[in-house]
């Protein structure tokens, strides 16, 4: 009996790690689908941010109430996970809660916390499920909050409710049969907090409670492995992605523009200036981006450490004002589309830009880094934006006609503005015209 | 002040004479073309000249950073002007300048370097700044601005592109006004709705122009002065005080003019 179990856990753990896998290939595979870009300086600085904004949830702290709700999900995950590994030591070998024995009072101790982490992740599911669906807080809605993006919230929230109910519920039948001779159960010292439930199951026979402790213990524990899958298809995959998408983020000042090397290269040919080009051009495939594809991988990675929690769209003016632009949109047609990509190949003809993104969107852009400062997890949007404003530009020559003008008062007037270059000292005479007035 | 005496170096004129100037003032195009801000670049001019700082001009041989072709996305376009701006900067050994347009600042500051155009580059409020910390500007007792509620605006190019919050709100201090603050401020600042080349095409289609949005809140805090530190911001926030039919009662005024008025310069 206890061998039939070894087999079938070694077998969940098989199939689930083989899955689990195949998904990190795809995703690592899809983001690599990106353009180079280094990211390999500054190691310490980097590091020190992904502690603070990632681990210490810094950014989180700028809305207070989300930002505690959220702190006792996330310690909840981080320390139950803890006994996780209980879990699978225990499958594995065939024993039942074999960190009792040794840690002793000890193991009650972590008992009792694990089981207040519970309750508290219960009640931020809970409070979390009725921001979303009954005080329906603004920012989770919006144009790209479509079916999908909603139902996955909502998912998340209730999977972890009935996980940590299944962790209560093993603790509380675990408790009873530790007081029935027949059942043999290994003392663990009272668990505070499952012991209200003891009420519910007292009248069960030794047999039903320990079939119900054992679908407890199965439940939770398939239920981590299919939630670990569930997550890459998620924008729940931010608890592992927000690690290294604030350890590589964008350390520059943010109104920094990256330089494009490639158009140097050729305005210096132009122009005659510098060291004319002693190594051959680089293959230039597109200026600009116009497919997922054209962006780097760190725009990519962003996308999928993105949670959807739409602070970058409401603080974003463009989108406060009606404009169609939402960060958030950016980010997740971003992912969707280097998700498609990655099973299509990409040879389907379609493209970020004008099948996901419209030029309406990125025109409405007033590059003042506002989703850059509100984002949690350091996501960029704007590079996304001015990479595919480029594109534009650069390989269609369709930007906005005043635009257009803009330009040719530059290369003309020298100013973006249609006056004489000869005029431009004037404000000097007027300044000693008008004193000696 | 003896207005006679007012100077406007270029750098062509002080080359001629074997001279370097401390700083650079890299007027910007806004401050040399529009006839608004053309009142900031003679203020800061004016604030320049009382203090004694040896400054220069580029005059005529100045041109646009290239920065509104950069954000619209024409990349070509930004590097010919950097490349051509940086061969003049460089021409006369600039180290040091001074801009009143943080579009200017930015790209100046940190979009040049990778072209090979290396300065150090301050925002005319930093400049004050400096020059109110070593004395040099002393606003005088009762400035006229005592008591009066001043409300300062941050242009997203100065503050979160470039963390400067502090140094506009230390000069306004210096007036002995009171300083209040928008709903949105500093970090969490509302963009004036001209940045990344807005201000040269009209809006997409929407609900409200942004300018409205962020005017209705600064007439909130209930200042009777709007201050800025860019030409795009004025601009908008200008509009948007006509738009709400309050031009008698709110100014929109950048810094330097602040200064330059509380100086008895205007
Ligand atoms: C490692 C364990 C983590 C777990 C179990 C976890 C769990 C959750 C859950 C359940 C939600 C949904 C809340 C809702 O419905 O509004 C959520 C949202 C979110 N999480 Fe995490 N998270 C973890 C790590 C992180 C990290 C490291 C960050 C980085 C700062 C982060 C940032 C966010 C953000 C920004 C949201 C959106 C919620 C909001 O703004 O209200 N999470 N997380
Ligand atoms: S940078 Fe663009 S997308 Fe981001 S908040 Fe500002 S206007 Fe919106
Ligand atoms: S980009 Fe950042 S701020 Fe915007 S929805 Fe995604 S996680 Fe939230």
């Amino acid at each position: 009996m206890n061998y039939l179990s070894q087999i079938a856990f070694v077998l969940v753990l098989v199939v689930a790690g083989y899955f689990l896998a195949k998904r990190i290939k795809e995703i690592r595979g899809n983001i690599l689908l990106g353009k180079d870009v280094d990211r390999s300086d500054r190691k310490s600085e980097r590091m020190k941010s992904m502690l603070l904004v990632a681990f210490g949830q810094k950014k989180m702290f700028k809305k207070l109430i989300p930002a505690f709700l959220h702190l006792l999900i996330y310690v909840g995950f981080l320390v139950i996970n803890i006994e996780v590994l209980e879990f699978i030591i225990d499958g594995l070998v065939g024993t039942h809660r074999i960190f009792a024995g040794p840690l002793g009072d000890a193991y009650t101790v972590a008992l009792n916390i694990f089981e207040f982490l519970a309750v508290a992740v219960i009640f931020s599911c809970v409070v979390f499920l009725i921001r979303r669906n009954v005080l329906k807080v603004g920012r989770f809605s919006g144009i790209e909050m479509t079916s999908w993006p909603k139902l996955d919230a909502n998912l998340i929230l209730v999977i972890e409710i009935i996980l940590m109910f299944a962790i209560l519920t093993m603790n509380a039948t675990d408790q009873i049969l530790q007081t029935r001779p027949d059942a043999n159960y290994t003392e663990t010292g009272r668990m505070v907090f499952s012991a209200t439930l003891i009420p519910l199951f007292e009248g069960m026979s030794t047999t039903g409670l320990i079939i119900t402790e054992r679908v407890a213990w199965w439940f939770h524990i398939i239920g981590i492995f299919a939630f670990a899958i569930y997550i890459t298809y998620s924008k729940h995959l931010h608890i592992f992605m927000a690690f290294p998408n604030t350890y590589y983020a964008n350390l520059n000042p943010k109104g920094e523009m990256n330089n494009m090397d490639e158009v140097t290269t050729e305005v210096k040919a132009m122009l005659g200036v510098g060291g004319a080009s002693s190594e051959p051009p680089a293959e230039i495939s597109r200026f600009g981006a116009k497919d997922a594809t054209d962006l780097n991988w760190v725009n990519l990675m962003n996308s999928y450490a993105c949670t959807e929690c739409g602070r970058c769209t409401q603080q974003c003016p463009a989108n406060m004002t009606g404009k169609k632009l939402s960060p958030r949109k950016i980010m997740m047609d971003t992912r969707d589309r280097i998700d498609e990509i990655g099973k299509t190949g990409g040879d389907d003809g379609k493209s970020l830009l004008g099948d996901y993104i419209t030029k309406e969107e990125i025109n409405a852009c007033t590059s003042c880094n506002a989703c850059v400062e509100a984002c949690p997890v350091n996501i960029d949007p704007l590079s996304i934006i001015l990479q595919l404003r480029r594109y534009v530009v650069m390989e269609e020559s369709s930007a906005p006609q005043s635009w257009n003008s803009m330009f040719s008062n530059i290369e003309t007037n020298f100013a973006p503005w249609k006056f004489p270059p000869t005029d431009r000292f004037k404000w000097a005479n007027d300044l000693k015209t008008e004193e000696k007035d | 002040m003896n207005t006679e005496n007012i100077q406007v170096p270029t750098m062509a004129e002080m080359a001629s004479k074997g001279e370097q100037p401390e700083v650079l003032f890299w007027v910007g195009c806004a401050g040399s073309f529009d006839d608004r801000y053309k009142k900031v670049t003679k203020a800061f001019v004016k604030i320049l000249n009382k203090v004694g700082v040896k400054f220069a001009v580029l005059g005529e041989e100045e041109t646009c950073t290239g920065d509104p072709a950069r954000r619209a996305g024409n990349e070509f376009l930004f590097q010919m002007q950097a490349m051509s701006n940086i061969q003049v900067l460089d021409g006369y050994g600039v180290k040091r300048i001074v801009t009143a347009c943080p579009h200017c600042f930015n790209t100046l500051k940190n979009e040049y370097p990778a072209l090979g155009g290396n300065y150090e580059v301050v925002h005319h409020s930093q400049f004050l700044q400096e020059l109110i910390d070593e004395g040099k500007v002393r606003v005088k007792e009762g400035g006229g601005f005592k008591g009066r509620k001043i409300t300062f605006h941050d242009s997203c190019f100065l503050g979160r592109a470039n963390n400067v919050y502090e140094a506009p709100r230390k000069v306004l201090e210096s007036l002995d006004a009171e300083l209040v603050e928008m709903k949105r401020c500093k970090t969490k600042g509302l963009c004036c709705g001209a940045g990344g080349a807005q201000m040269f095409k009209d809006a997409e289609p929407g609900n409200k122009e942004i300018n409205i949005e962020r005017t209705e809140e600064a007439l909130d805090t209930g200042a009777s002065v709007i201050a800025s530190g860019c030409p795009f911001c004025m601009t908008m926030l200008s509009d948007g005080i006509k738009n709400k039919e309050k031009e008698s009662s709110v100014e929109v005024k950048d810094i330097a003019e602040l200064i330059a008025e509380a100086e008895d310069l205007v």
